[in-house]
């Protein structure tokens, strides 16, 4: 199901071809980062910390070096000192320092699960067994676990250097505050009818990405080094290693393999830094993998959160204030997402004053990396269930309540400027025109709720080239490692440019010797800047293309016309001429023809989504039974439509694991009890329903072809719509995920014990 | 002249002014025209002569992606915002 407001008479956009990788998925021949293998490799492993907060008073490592088939082992001694200061990288920033603790712990644990030291060895079980010879002594602190605690005044502190910039200059676990602030607040609720202040807990989650990290490092003699890795940005890799290990980003190479999985996840390094130092140090190349449980213990999940939320509106259903008081968990170092939560949280309605205040806190939990719109879902979890009940309270439907309210073209957005051209309001009207609102909802301990989410999406540097075979066949090189199905897309922009089928387009991913930079495949930017610079390069080819024709019929470049897959010569009776035709010709006329382009994107178009679910809950158990769920988001136009409605499903399968079941469970000493998939408990295809979508197609008039990013917003509404549901259906507003038995069941317990007694008071 | 809108928490350096009119063709003119009207909030912005990587600019509702570099039109307005993303690592 669609709407569309995007014009253009296209062949292959819109189109569901076959993906081009898809053969050798199924195969079995597509190469993943654990299928490379080199003459002499080595295995390596990680010795991890078993506490939560520790002092490191000394490391040992005399009995595991002697043991038979361990070639090296390394340490935080082995890494360079790395910078204390803040720079950008791709979609990230970056503090050296802070991500060279992380990579080895320097003179302290932060989390259950740090990295102390690397083994390599002729086998991965020597390199365990040499992990259990090596001795380290500890001073055990107490771990500091939530933001509550950690924002104590007398709180134990992580990190010595982090100092607290806004007073006093003392030690703090508070990295960052970040404040938004606009109108009078004061002013703004006194003038509301209506007023809910609630209070919502939000569990660290993981991405759940299947394959776990891992990495083979060569380094070389001559100081130039290899990396093979499973990683959403071969170009960050490189960055990120080299400013850690801090050699020259033009000494290193990194290959992106096929990746299973990464949701924001492999956007960081955890084992390739260690790959290299280890091949350094042995003169082999050395592989590392991690296993489920590390990659639970230690690599980043996503915050938990503490959030306040205080909205006002008037009777006839305005919102006319909001104060909202958020703390992130960041992990064991700054860098939590708090800051793009605070500017999506009352990021799809207008309210004329707020005051946002946001802190970024350090905890001992393993450092947190970028999950599908990082911040976001926790965010609406809290602001979209307090406006659910504010709906209630002024009477109007939740999506009336929504529209009413909605942001539109020229709204402000909450960081100040105006939004340009959205599809906010689409998306409710999709919801609302849907099979599924039409559709009645019966039964005892049957909820619908709805939610709707915001998502910047970004924008960023891409490279591609598009090479032209002498066959009219094409290729397209990118530096975009494929997540999600962009290497069809990319295929189908370069097939709609230069009129070929999509069939003759062969898309690429390159590594970083063999395309110019390009940002990590992350903040749904790879179909929309990727895939400007794919038309840029085509556009160029095609340019190049009208040239040779012109030349081989003796015409100037403007007396050709490409039109249709063909060019035509203006004026005579010269019939038209294919790229296949013309291709053989190329030699003749001037060499191979190779379309180039590098964009630093802008005209984002930011995404919106709304989700409705219908559930069941079980009043004996507290079980949420999910038994219907539609979403509906803006993707500006969708260039494969069968991989936008995957990147809304899979969203919003991960956001209904975050609503229900997932979990980080820390026991009292900091050690994390559920690393493994049996008990960290993610969704599977028996537990939800087929997801349906409606697309609709705002087109971004800063898109050649009206392309937004689709790969993050649908994660953000379903944890609130999944809550607004629970309280039509037992008359509970949940404030914390996940909404699992338990704490469903206590919370309906609760609710009825009080309504007992209020019955019995009457 | 353009409009620069400063960050809540920056308005300290502006006694509580929320929009202000700064001289500058460019981010880098208006900047440096910024701090001289309001001493020391240039130095919040800018590290090694660049916007600071936790910054993003927005120029007439559109990320800027010069730093110091993007011009400025007589009639734009500017805002100083955090950069997006996933955070820090």
């Amino acid at each position: 199901m669609a709407a569309s407001t995007t014009t253009g008479n296209f062949k292959v956009i819109g189109t569901r071809p076959i993906r081009h990788d898809g053969v050798d998925k199924v195969t079995g021949r597509a190469k993943y980062g654990a299928d490379y293998a080199f003459p002499g490799m080595l295995h390596g492993k990680v010795l991890r910390s078993p506490h939560a907060h520790a002092n490191i008073k000394s490391i040992n490592i005399d009995k595991a070096l002697k043991l038979p088939g361990v070639k090296a082992i390394v340490t935080a001694k082995d890494l360079p000192q790395a910078e204390n200061k803040l720079e950008q990288a791709g979609e990230m920033t970056i503090n050296p320092m802070y991500l060279s603790m992380n990579i080895l712990a320097h003179d302290k644990v932060l989390y259950d699960g740090h990295a102390i030291a690397a083994v390599a060895a002729t086998s991965p079980h020597i390199a365990e067994e040499a992990l259990r010879l090596i001795e380290v002594d500890y001073e055990v602190l107490p771990p500091v676990m939530t933001v509550d605690a950690a924002m104590k005044k007398d709180a134990g502190i992580l990190l010595k250097d982090l100092r607290n910039k806004e007073e006093g200059d003392n030690q703090t676990n508070v990295a960052q505050h970040y404040q938004f602030k606009r109108g009078d607040v004061e002013a703004g609720f006194k003038s509301a009818d209506y007023v809910i202040e609630r209070e919502f807990d939000t569990a660290m989650v993981h991405q759940g990405y299947i394959e776990p990290h891992n990495a083979v490092g060569i380094y070389n003699s001559d100081g130039h080094a290899t990396i093979y890795c499973s990683t959403q940005g071969a170009f960050d890799v490189r960055s990120l290693t080299a400013q850690v290990l801090r050699m020259p980003v033009g000494s290193l190479k990194v290959v992106p393999a096929e990746i299973g999985g990464g949701f924001g996840g492999k956007t960081t390094i955890y084992l390739e830094p260690l790959s290299i130092l280890l091949s350094k140090k042995t003169g082999a190349p050395v592989k590392l993998i991690m296993s489920r449980s590390e990659v639970l213990r230690a690599s980043g999940p996503t915050s938990g959160s503490k959030i306040k939320v205080k909205i006002g509106a008037t009777r006839d259903g305005k919102m006319v204030a909001a104060e909202i008081w958020m703390a992130y968990e960041a992990g064991a170092f700054p860098g939590s997402p708090v800051g793009a939560g605070a500017m999506c949280i009352i990021a799809p309605y207008t309210i004329e004053n707020f005051q946002i205040d946001a802190y970024d806190v350090v905890v001992n939990r393993p450092k947190t990396a970028a999950y599908r719109a990082p911040g976001a879902t926790n965010a609406a979890f809290a602001s979209e269930t307090v406006i659910d009940e504010l709906a209630e309270k002024c009477g109007i439907d939740p999506l009336d309540f929504r529209l009413q309210n909605g942001v539109k073209e020229g709204s402000a957005q909450v960081v100040g400027p105006p939004f340009k051209r959205i599809g906010f309001i689409q998306t409710l009207e999709g919801i609302k025109h849907s099979p599924h609102y039409k559709s009645k909802l019966t039964g005892k301990f049957r909820g619908r709720g709805v939610a709707s989410g915001f998502w910047f999406n970004a924008g960023m540097q891409s490279s591609a080239t598009v090479n032209i075979h002498a066959d009219g066949t094409a290729s397209v090189v990118t530096g975009s490692p494929d997540i999600g199905g962009s290497r069809a897309s990319m295929a189908m922009i370069t097939a709609e440019v230069l009129g070929l089928p999509v069939t003759d387009v062969r898309p690429i991913t390159a590594d970083t010797d063999s395309i110019g930079h390009t940002d990590v495949t992350g903040g749904s930017r790879v179909t929309f800047a990727t895939g400007m610079a794919v038309y840029e390069a085509a556009k160029d080819a095609e340019r190049q293309l009208i040239e040779r024709a012109a030349k081989f019929w003796e015409k100037k470049p403007d007396e050709v016309e490409f039109k249709d897959g063909k060019f035509h010569a203006k004026g005579n009776g010269v019939p038209p001429m294919s790229i296949k035709q013309l291709a053989p010709r190329l030699g003749r006329t001037g060499g191979p023809i190779t379309g180039r382009a590098s964009v630093n994107a802008r005209g984002v178009g930011p995404g919106f989504a709304t989700t409705l679910v219908d559930v069941e809950v079980d009043p004996d158990t507290g079980k949420v039974q999910l038994l219907r769920c539609t979403i509906a988001q803006d993707a500006g136009k969708a260039i494969h439509p069968s991989y936008v409605e995957g990147q809304m499903q899979g969203g919003t399968a991960q956001g209904l694991g975050w609503a229900l079941n997932e979990e980080y469970f820390y026991d009292a000493k900091g050690n994390l009890r559920n690393s493994g998939f049996l008990d960290y408990r993610m969704p599977t295809c028996l537990d939800l329903p087929m997801i349906e979508t409606v697309v609709v197609e705002e087109a971004n008039p800063g898109h050649p072809l009206g392309v937004r990013g689709v790969g993050e917003v649908s994660i953000v509404p379903p944890p609130a719509a999944v809550a607004n549901a629970i309280y039509r259906a037992v008359g509970v507003r949940m404030t914390e995920t996940p909404m699992s038995p338990p704490k469903l069941l206590k919370a309906m317990l609760k609710h009825r014990a009080s309504t007992q007694h209020s019955a019995a008071a009457d | 002249m353009p409009t620069v809108v400063i960050p809540s928490l920056l308005r300290k350096f502006t006694e509580g002014l929320e929009r202000v009119e700064v001289p500058g063709r460019s981010i880098r003119e208006v900047v440096r025209n910024l701090g001289d009207r309001f001493p020391g909030i240039d130095q919040q912005l800018l590290e090694d002569g660049d916007i600071r990587p936790s910054i993003a600019v927005s120029i007439d509702g559109e990320i800027a992606t010069g730093g110091v570099l993007d011009a400025v039109g007589e009639s734009s307005e500017v805002h100083f915002i955090p950069a997006l993303g996933g955070g820090s690592v």
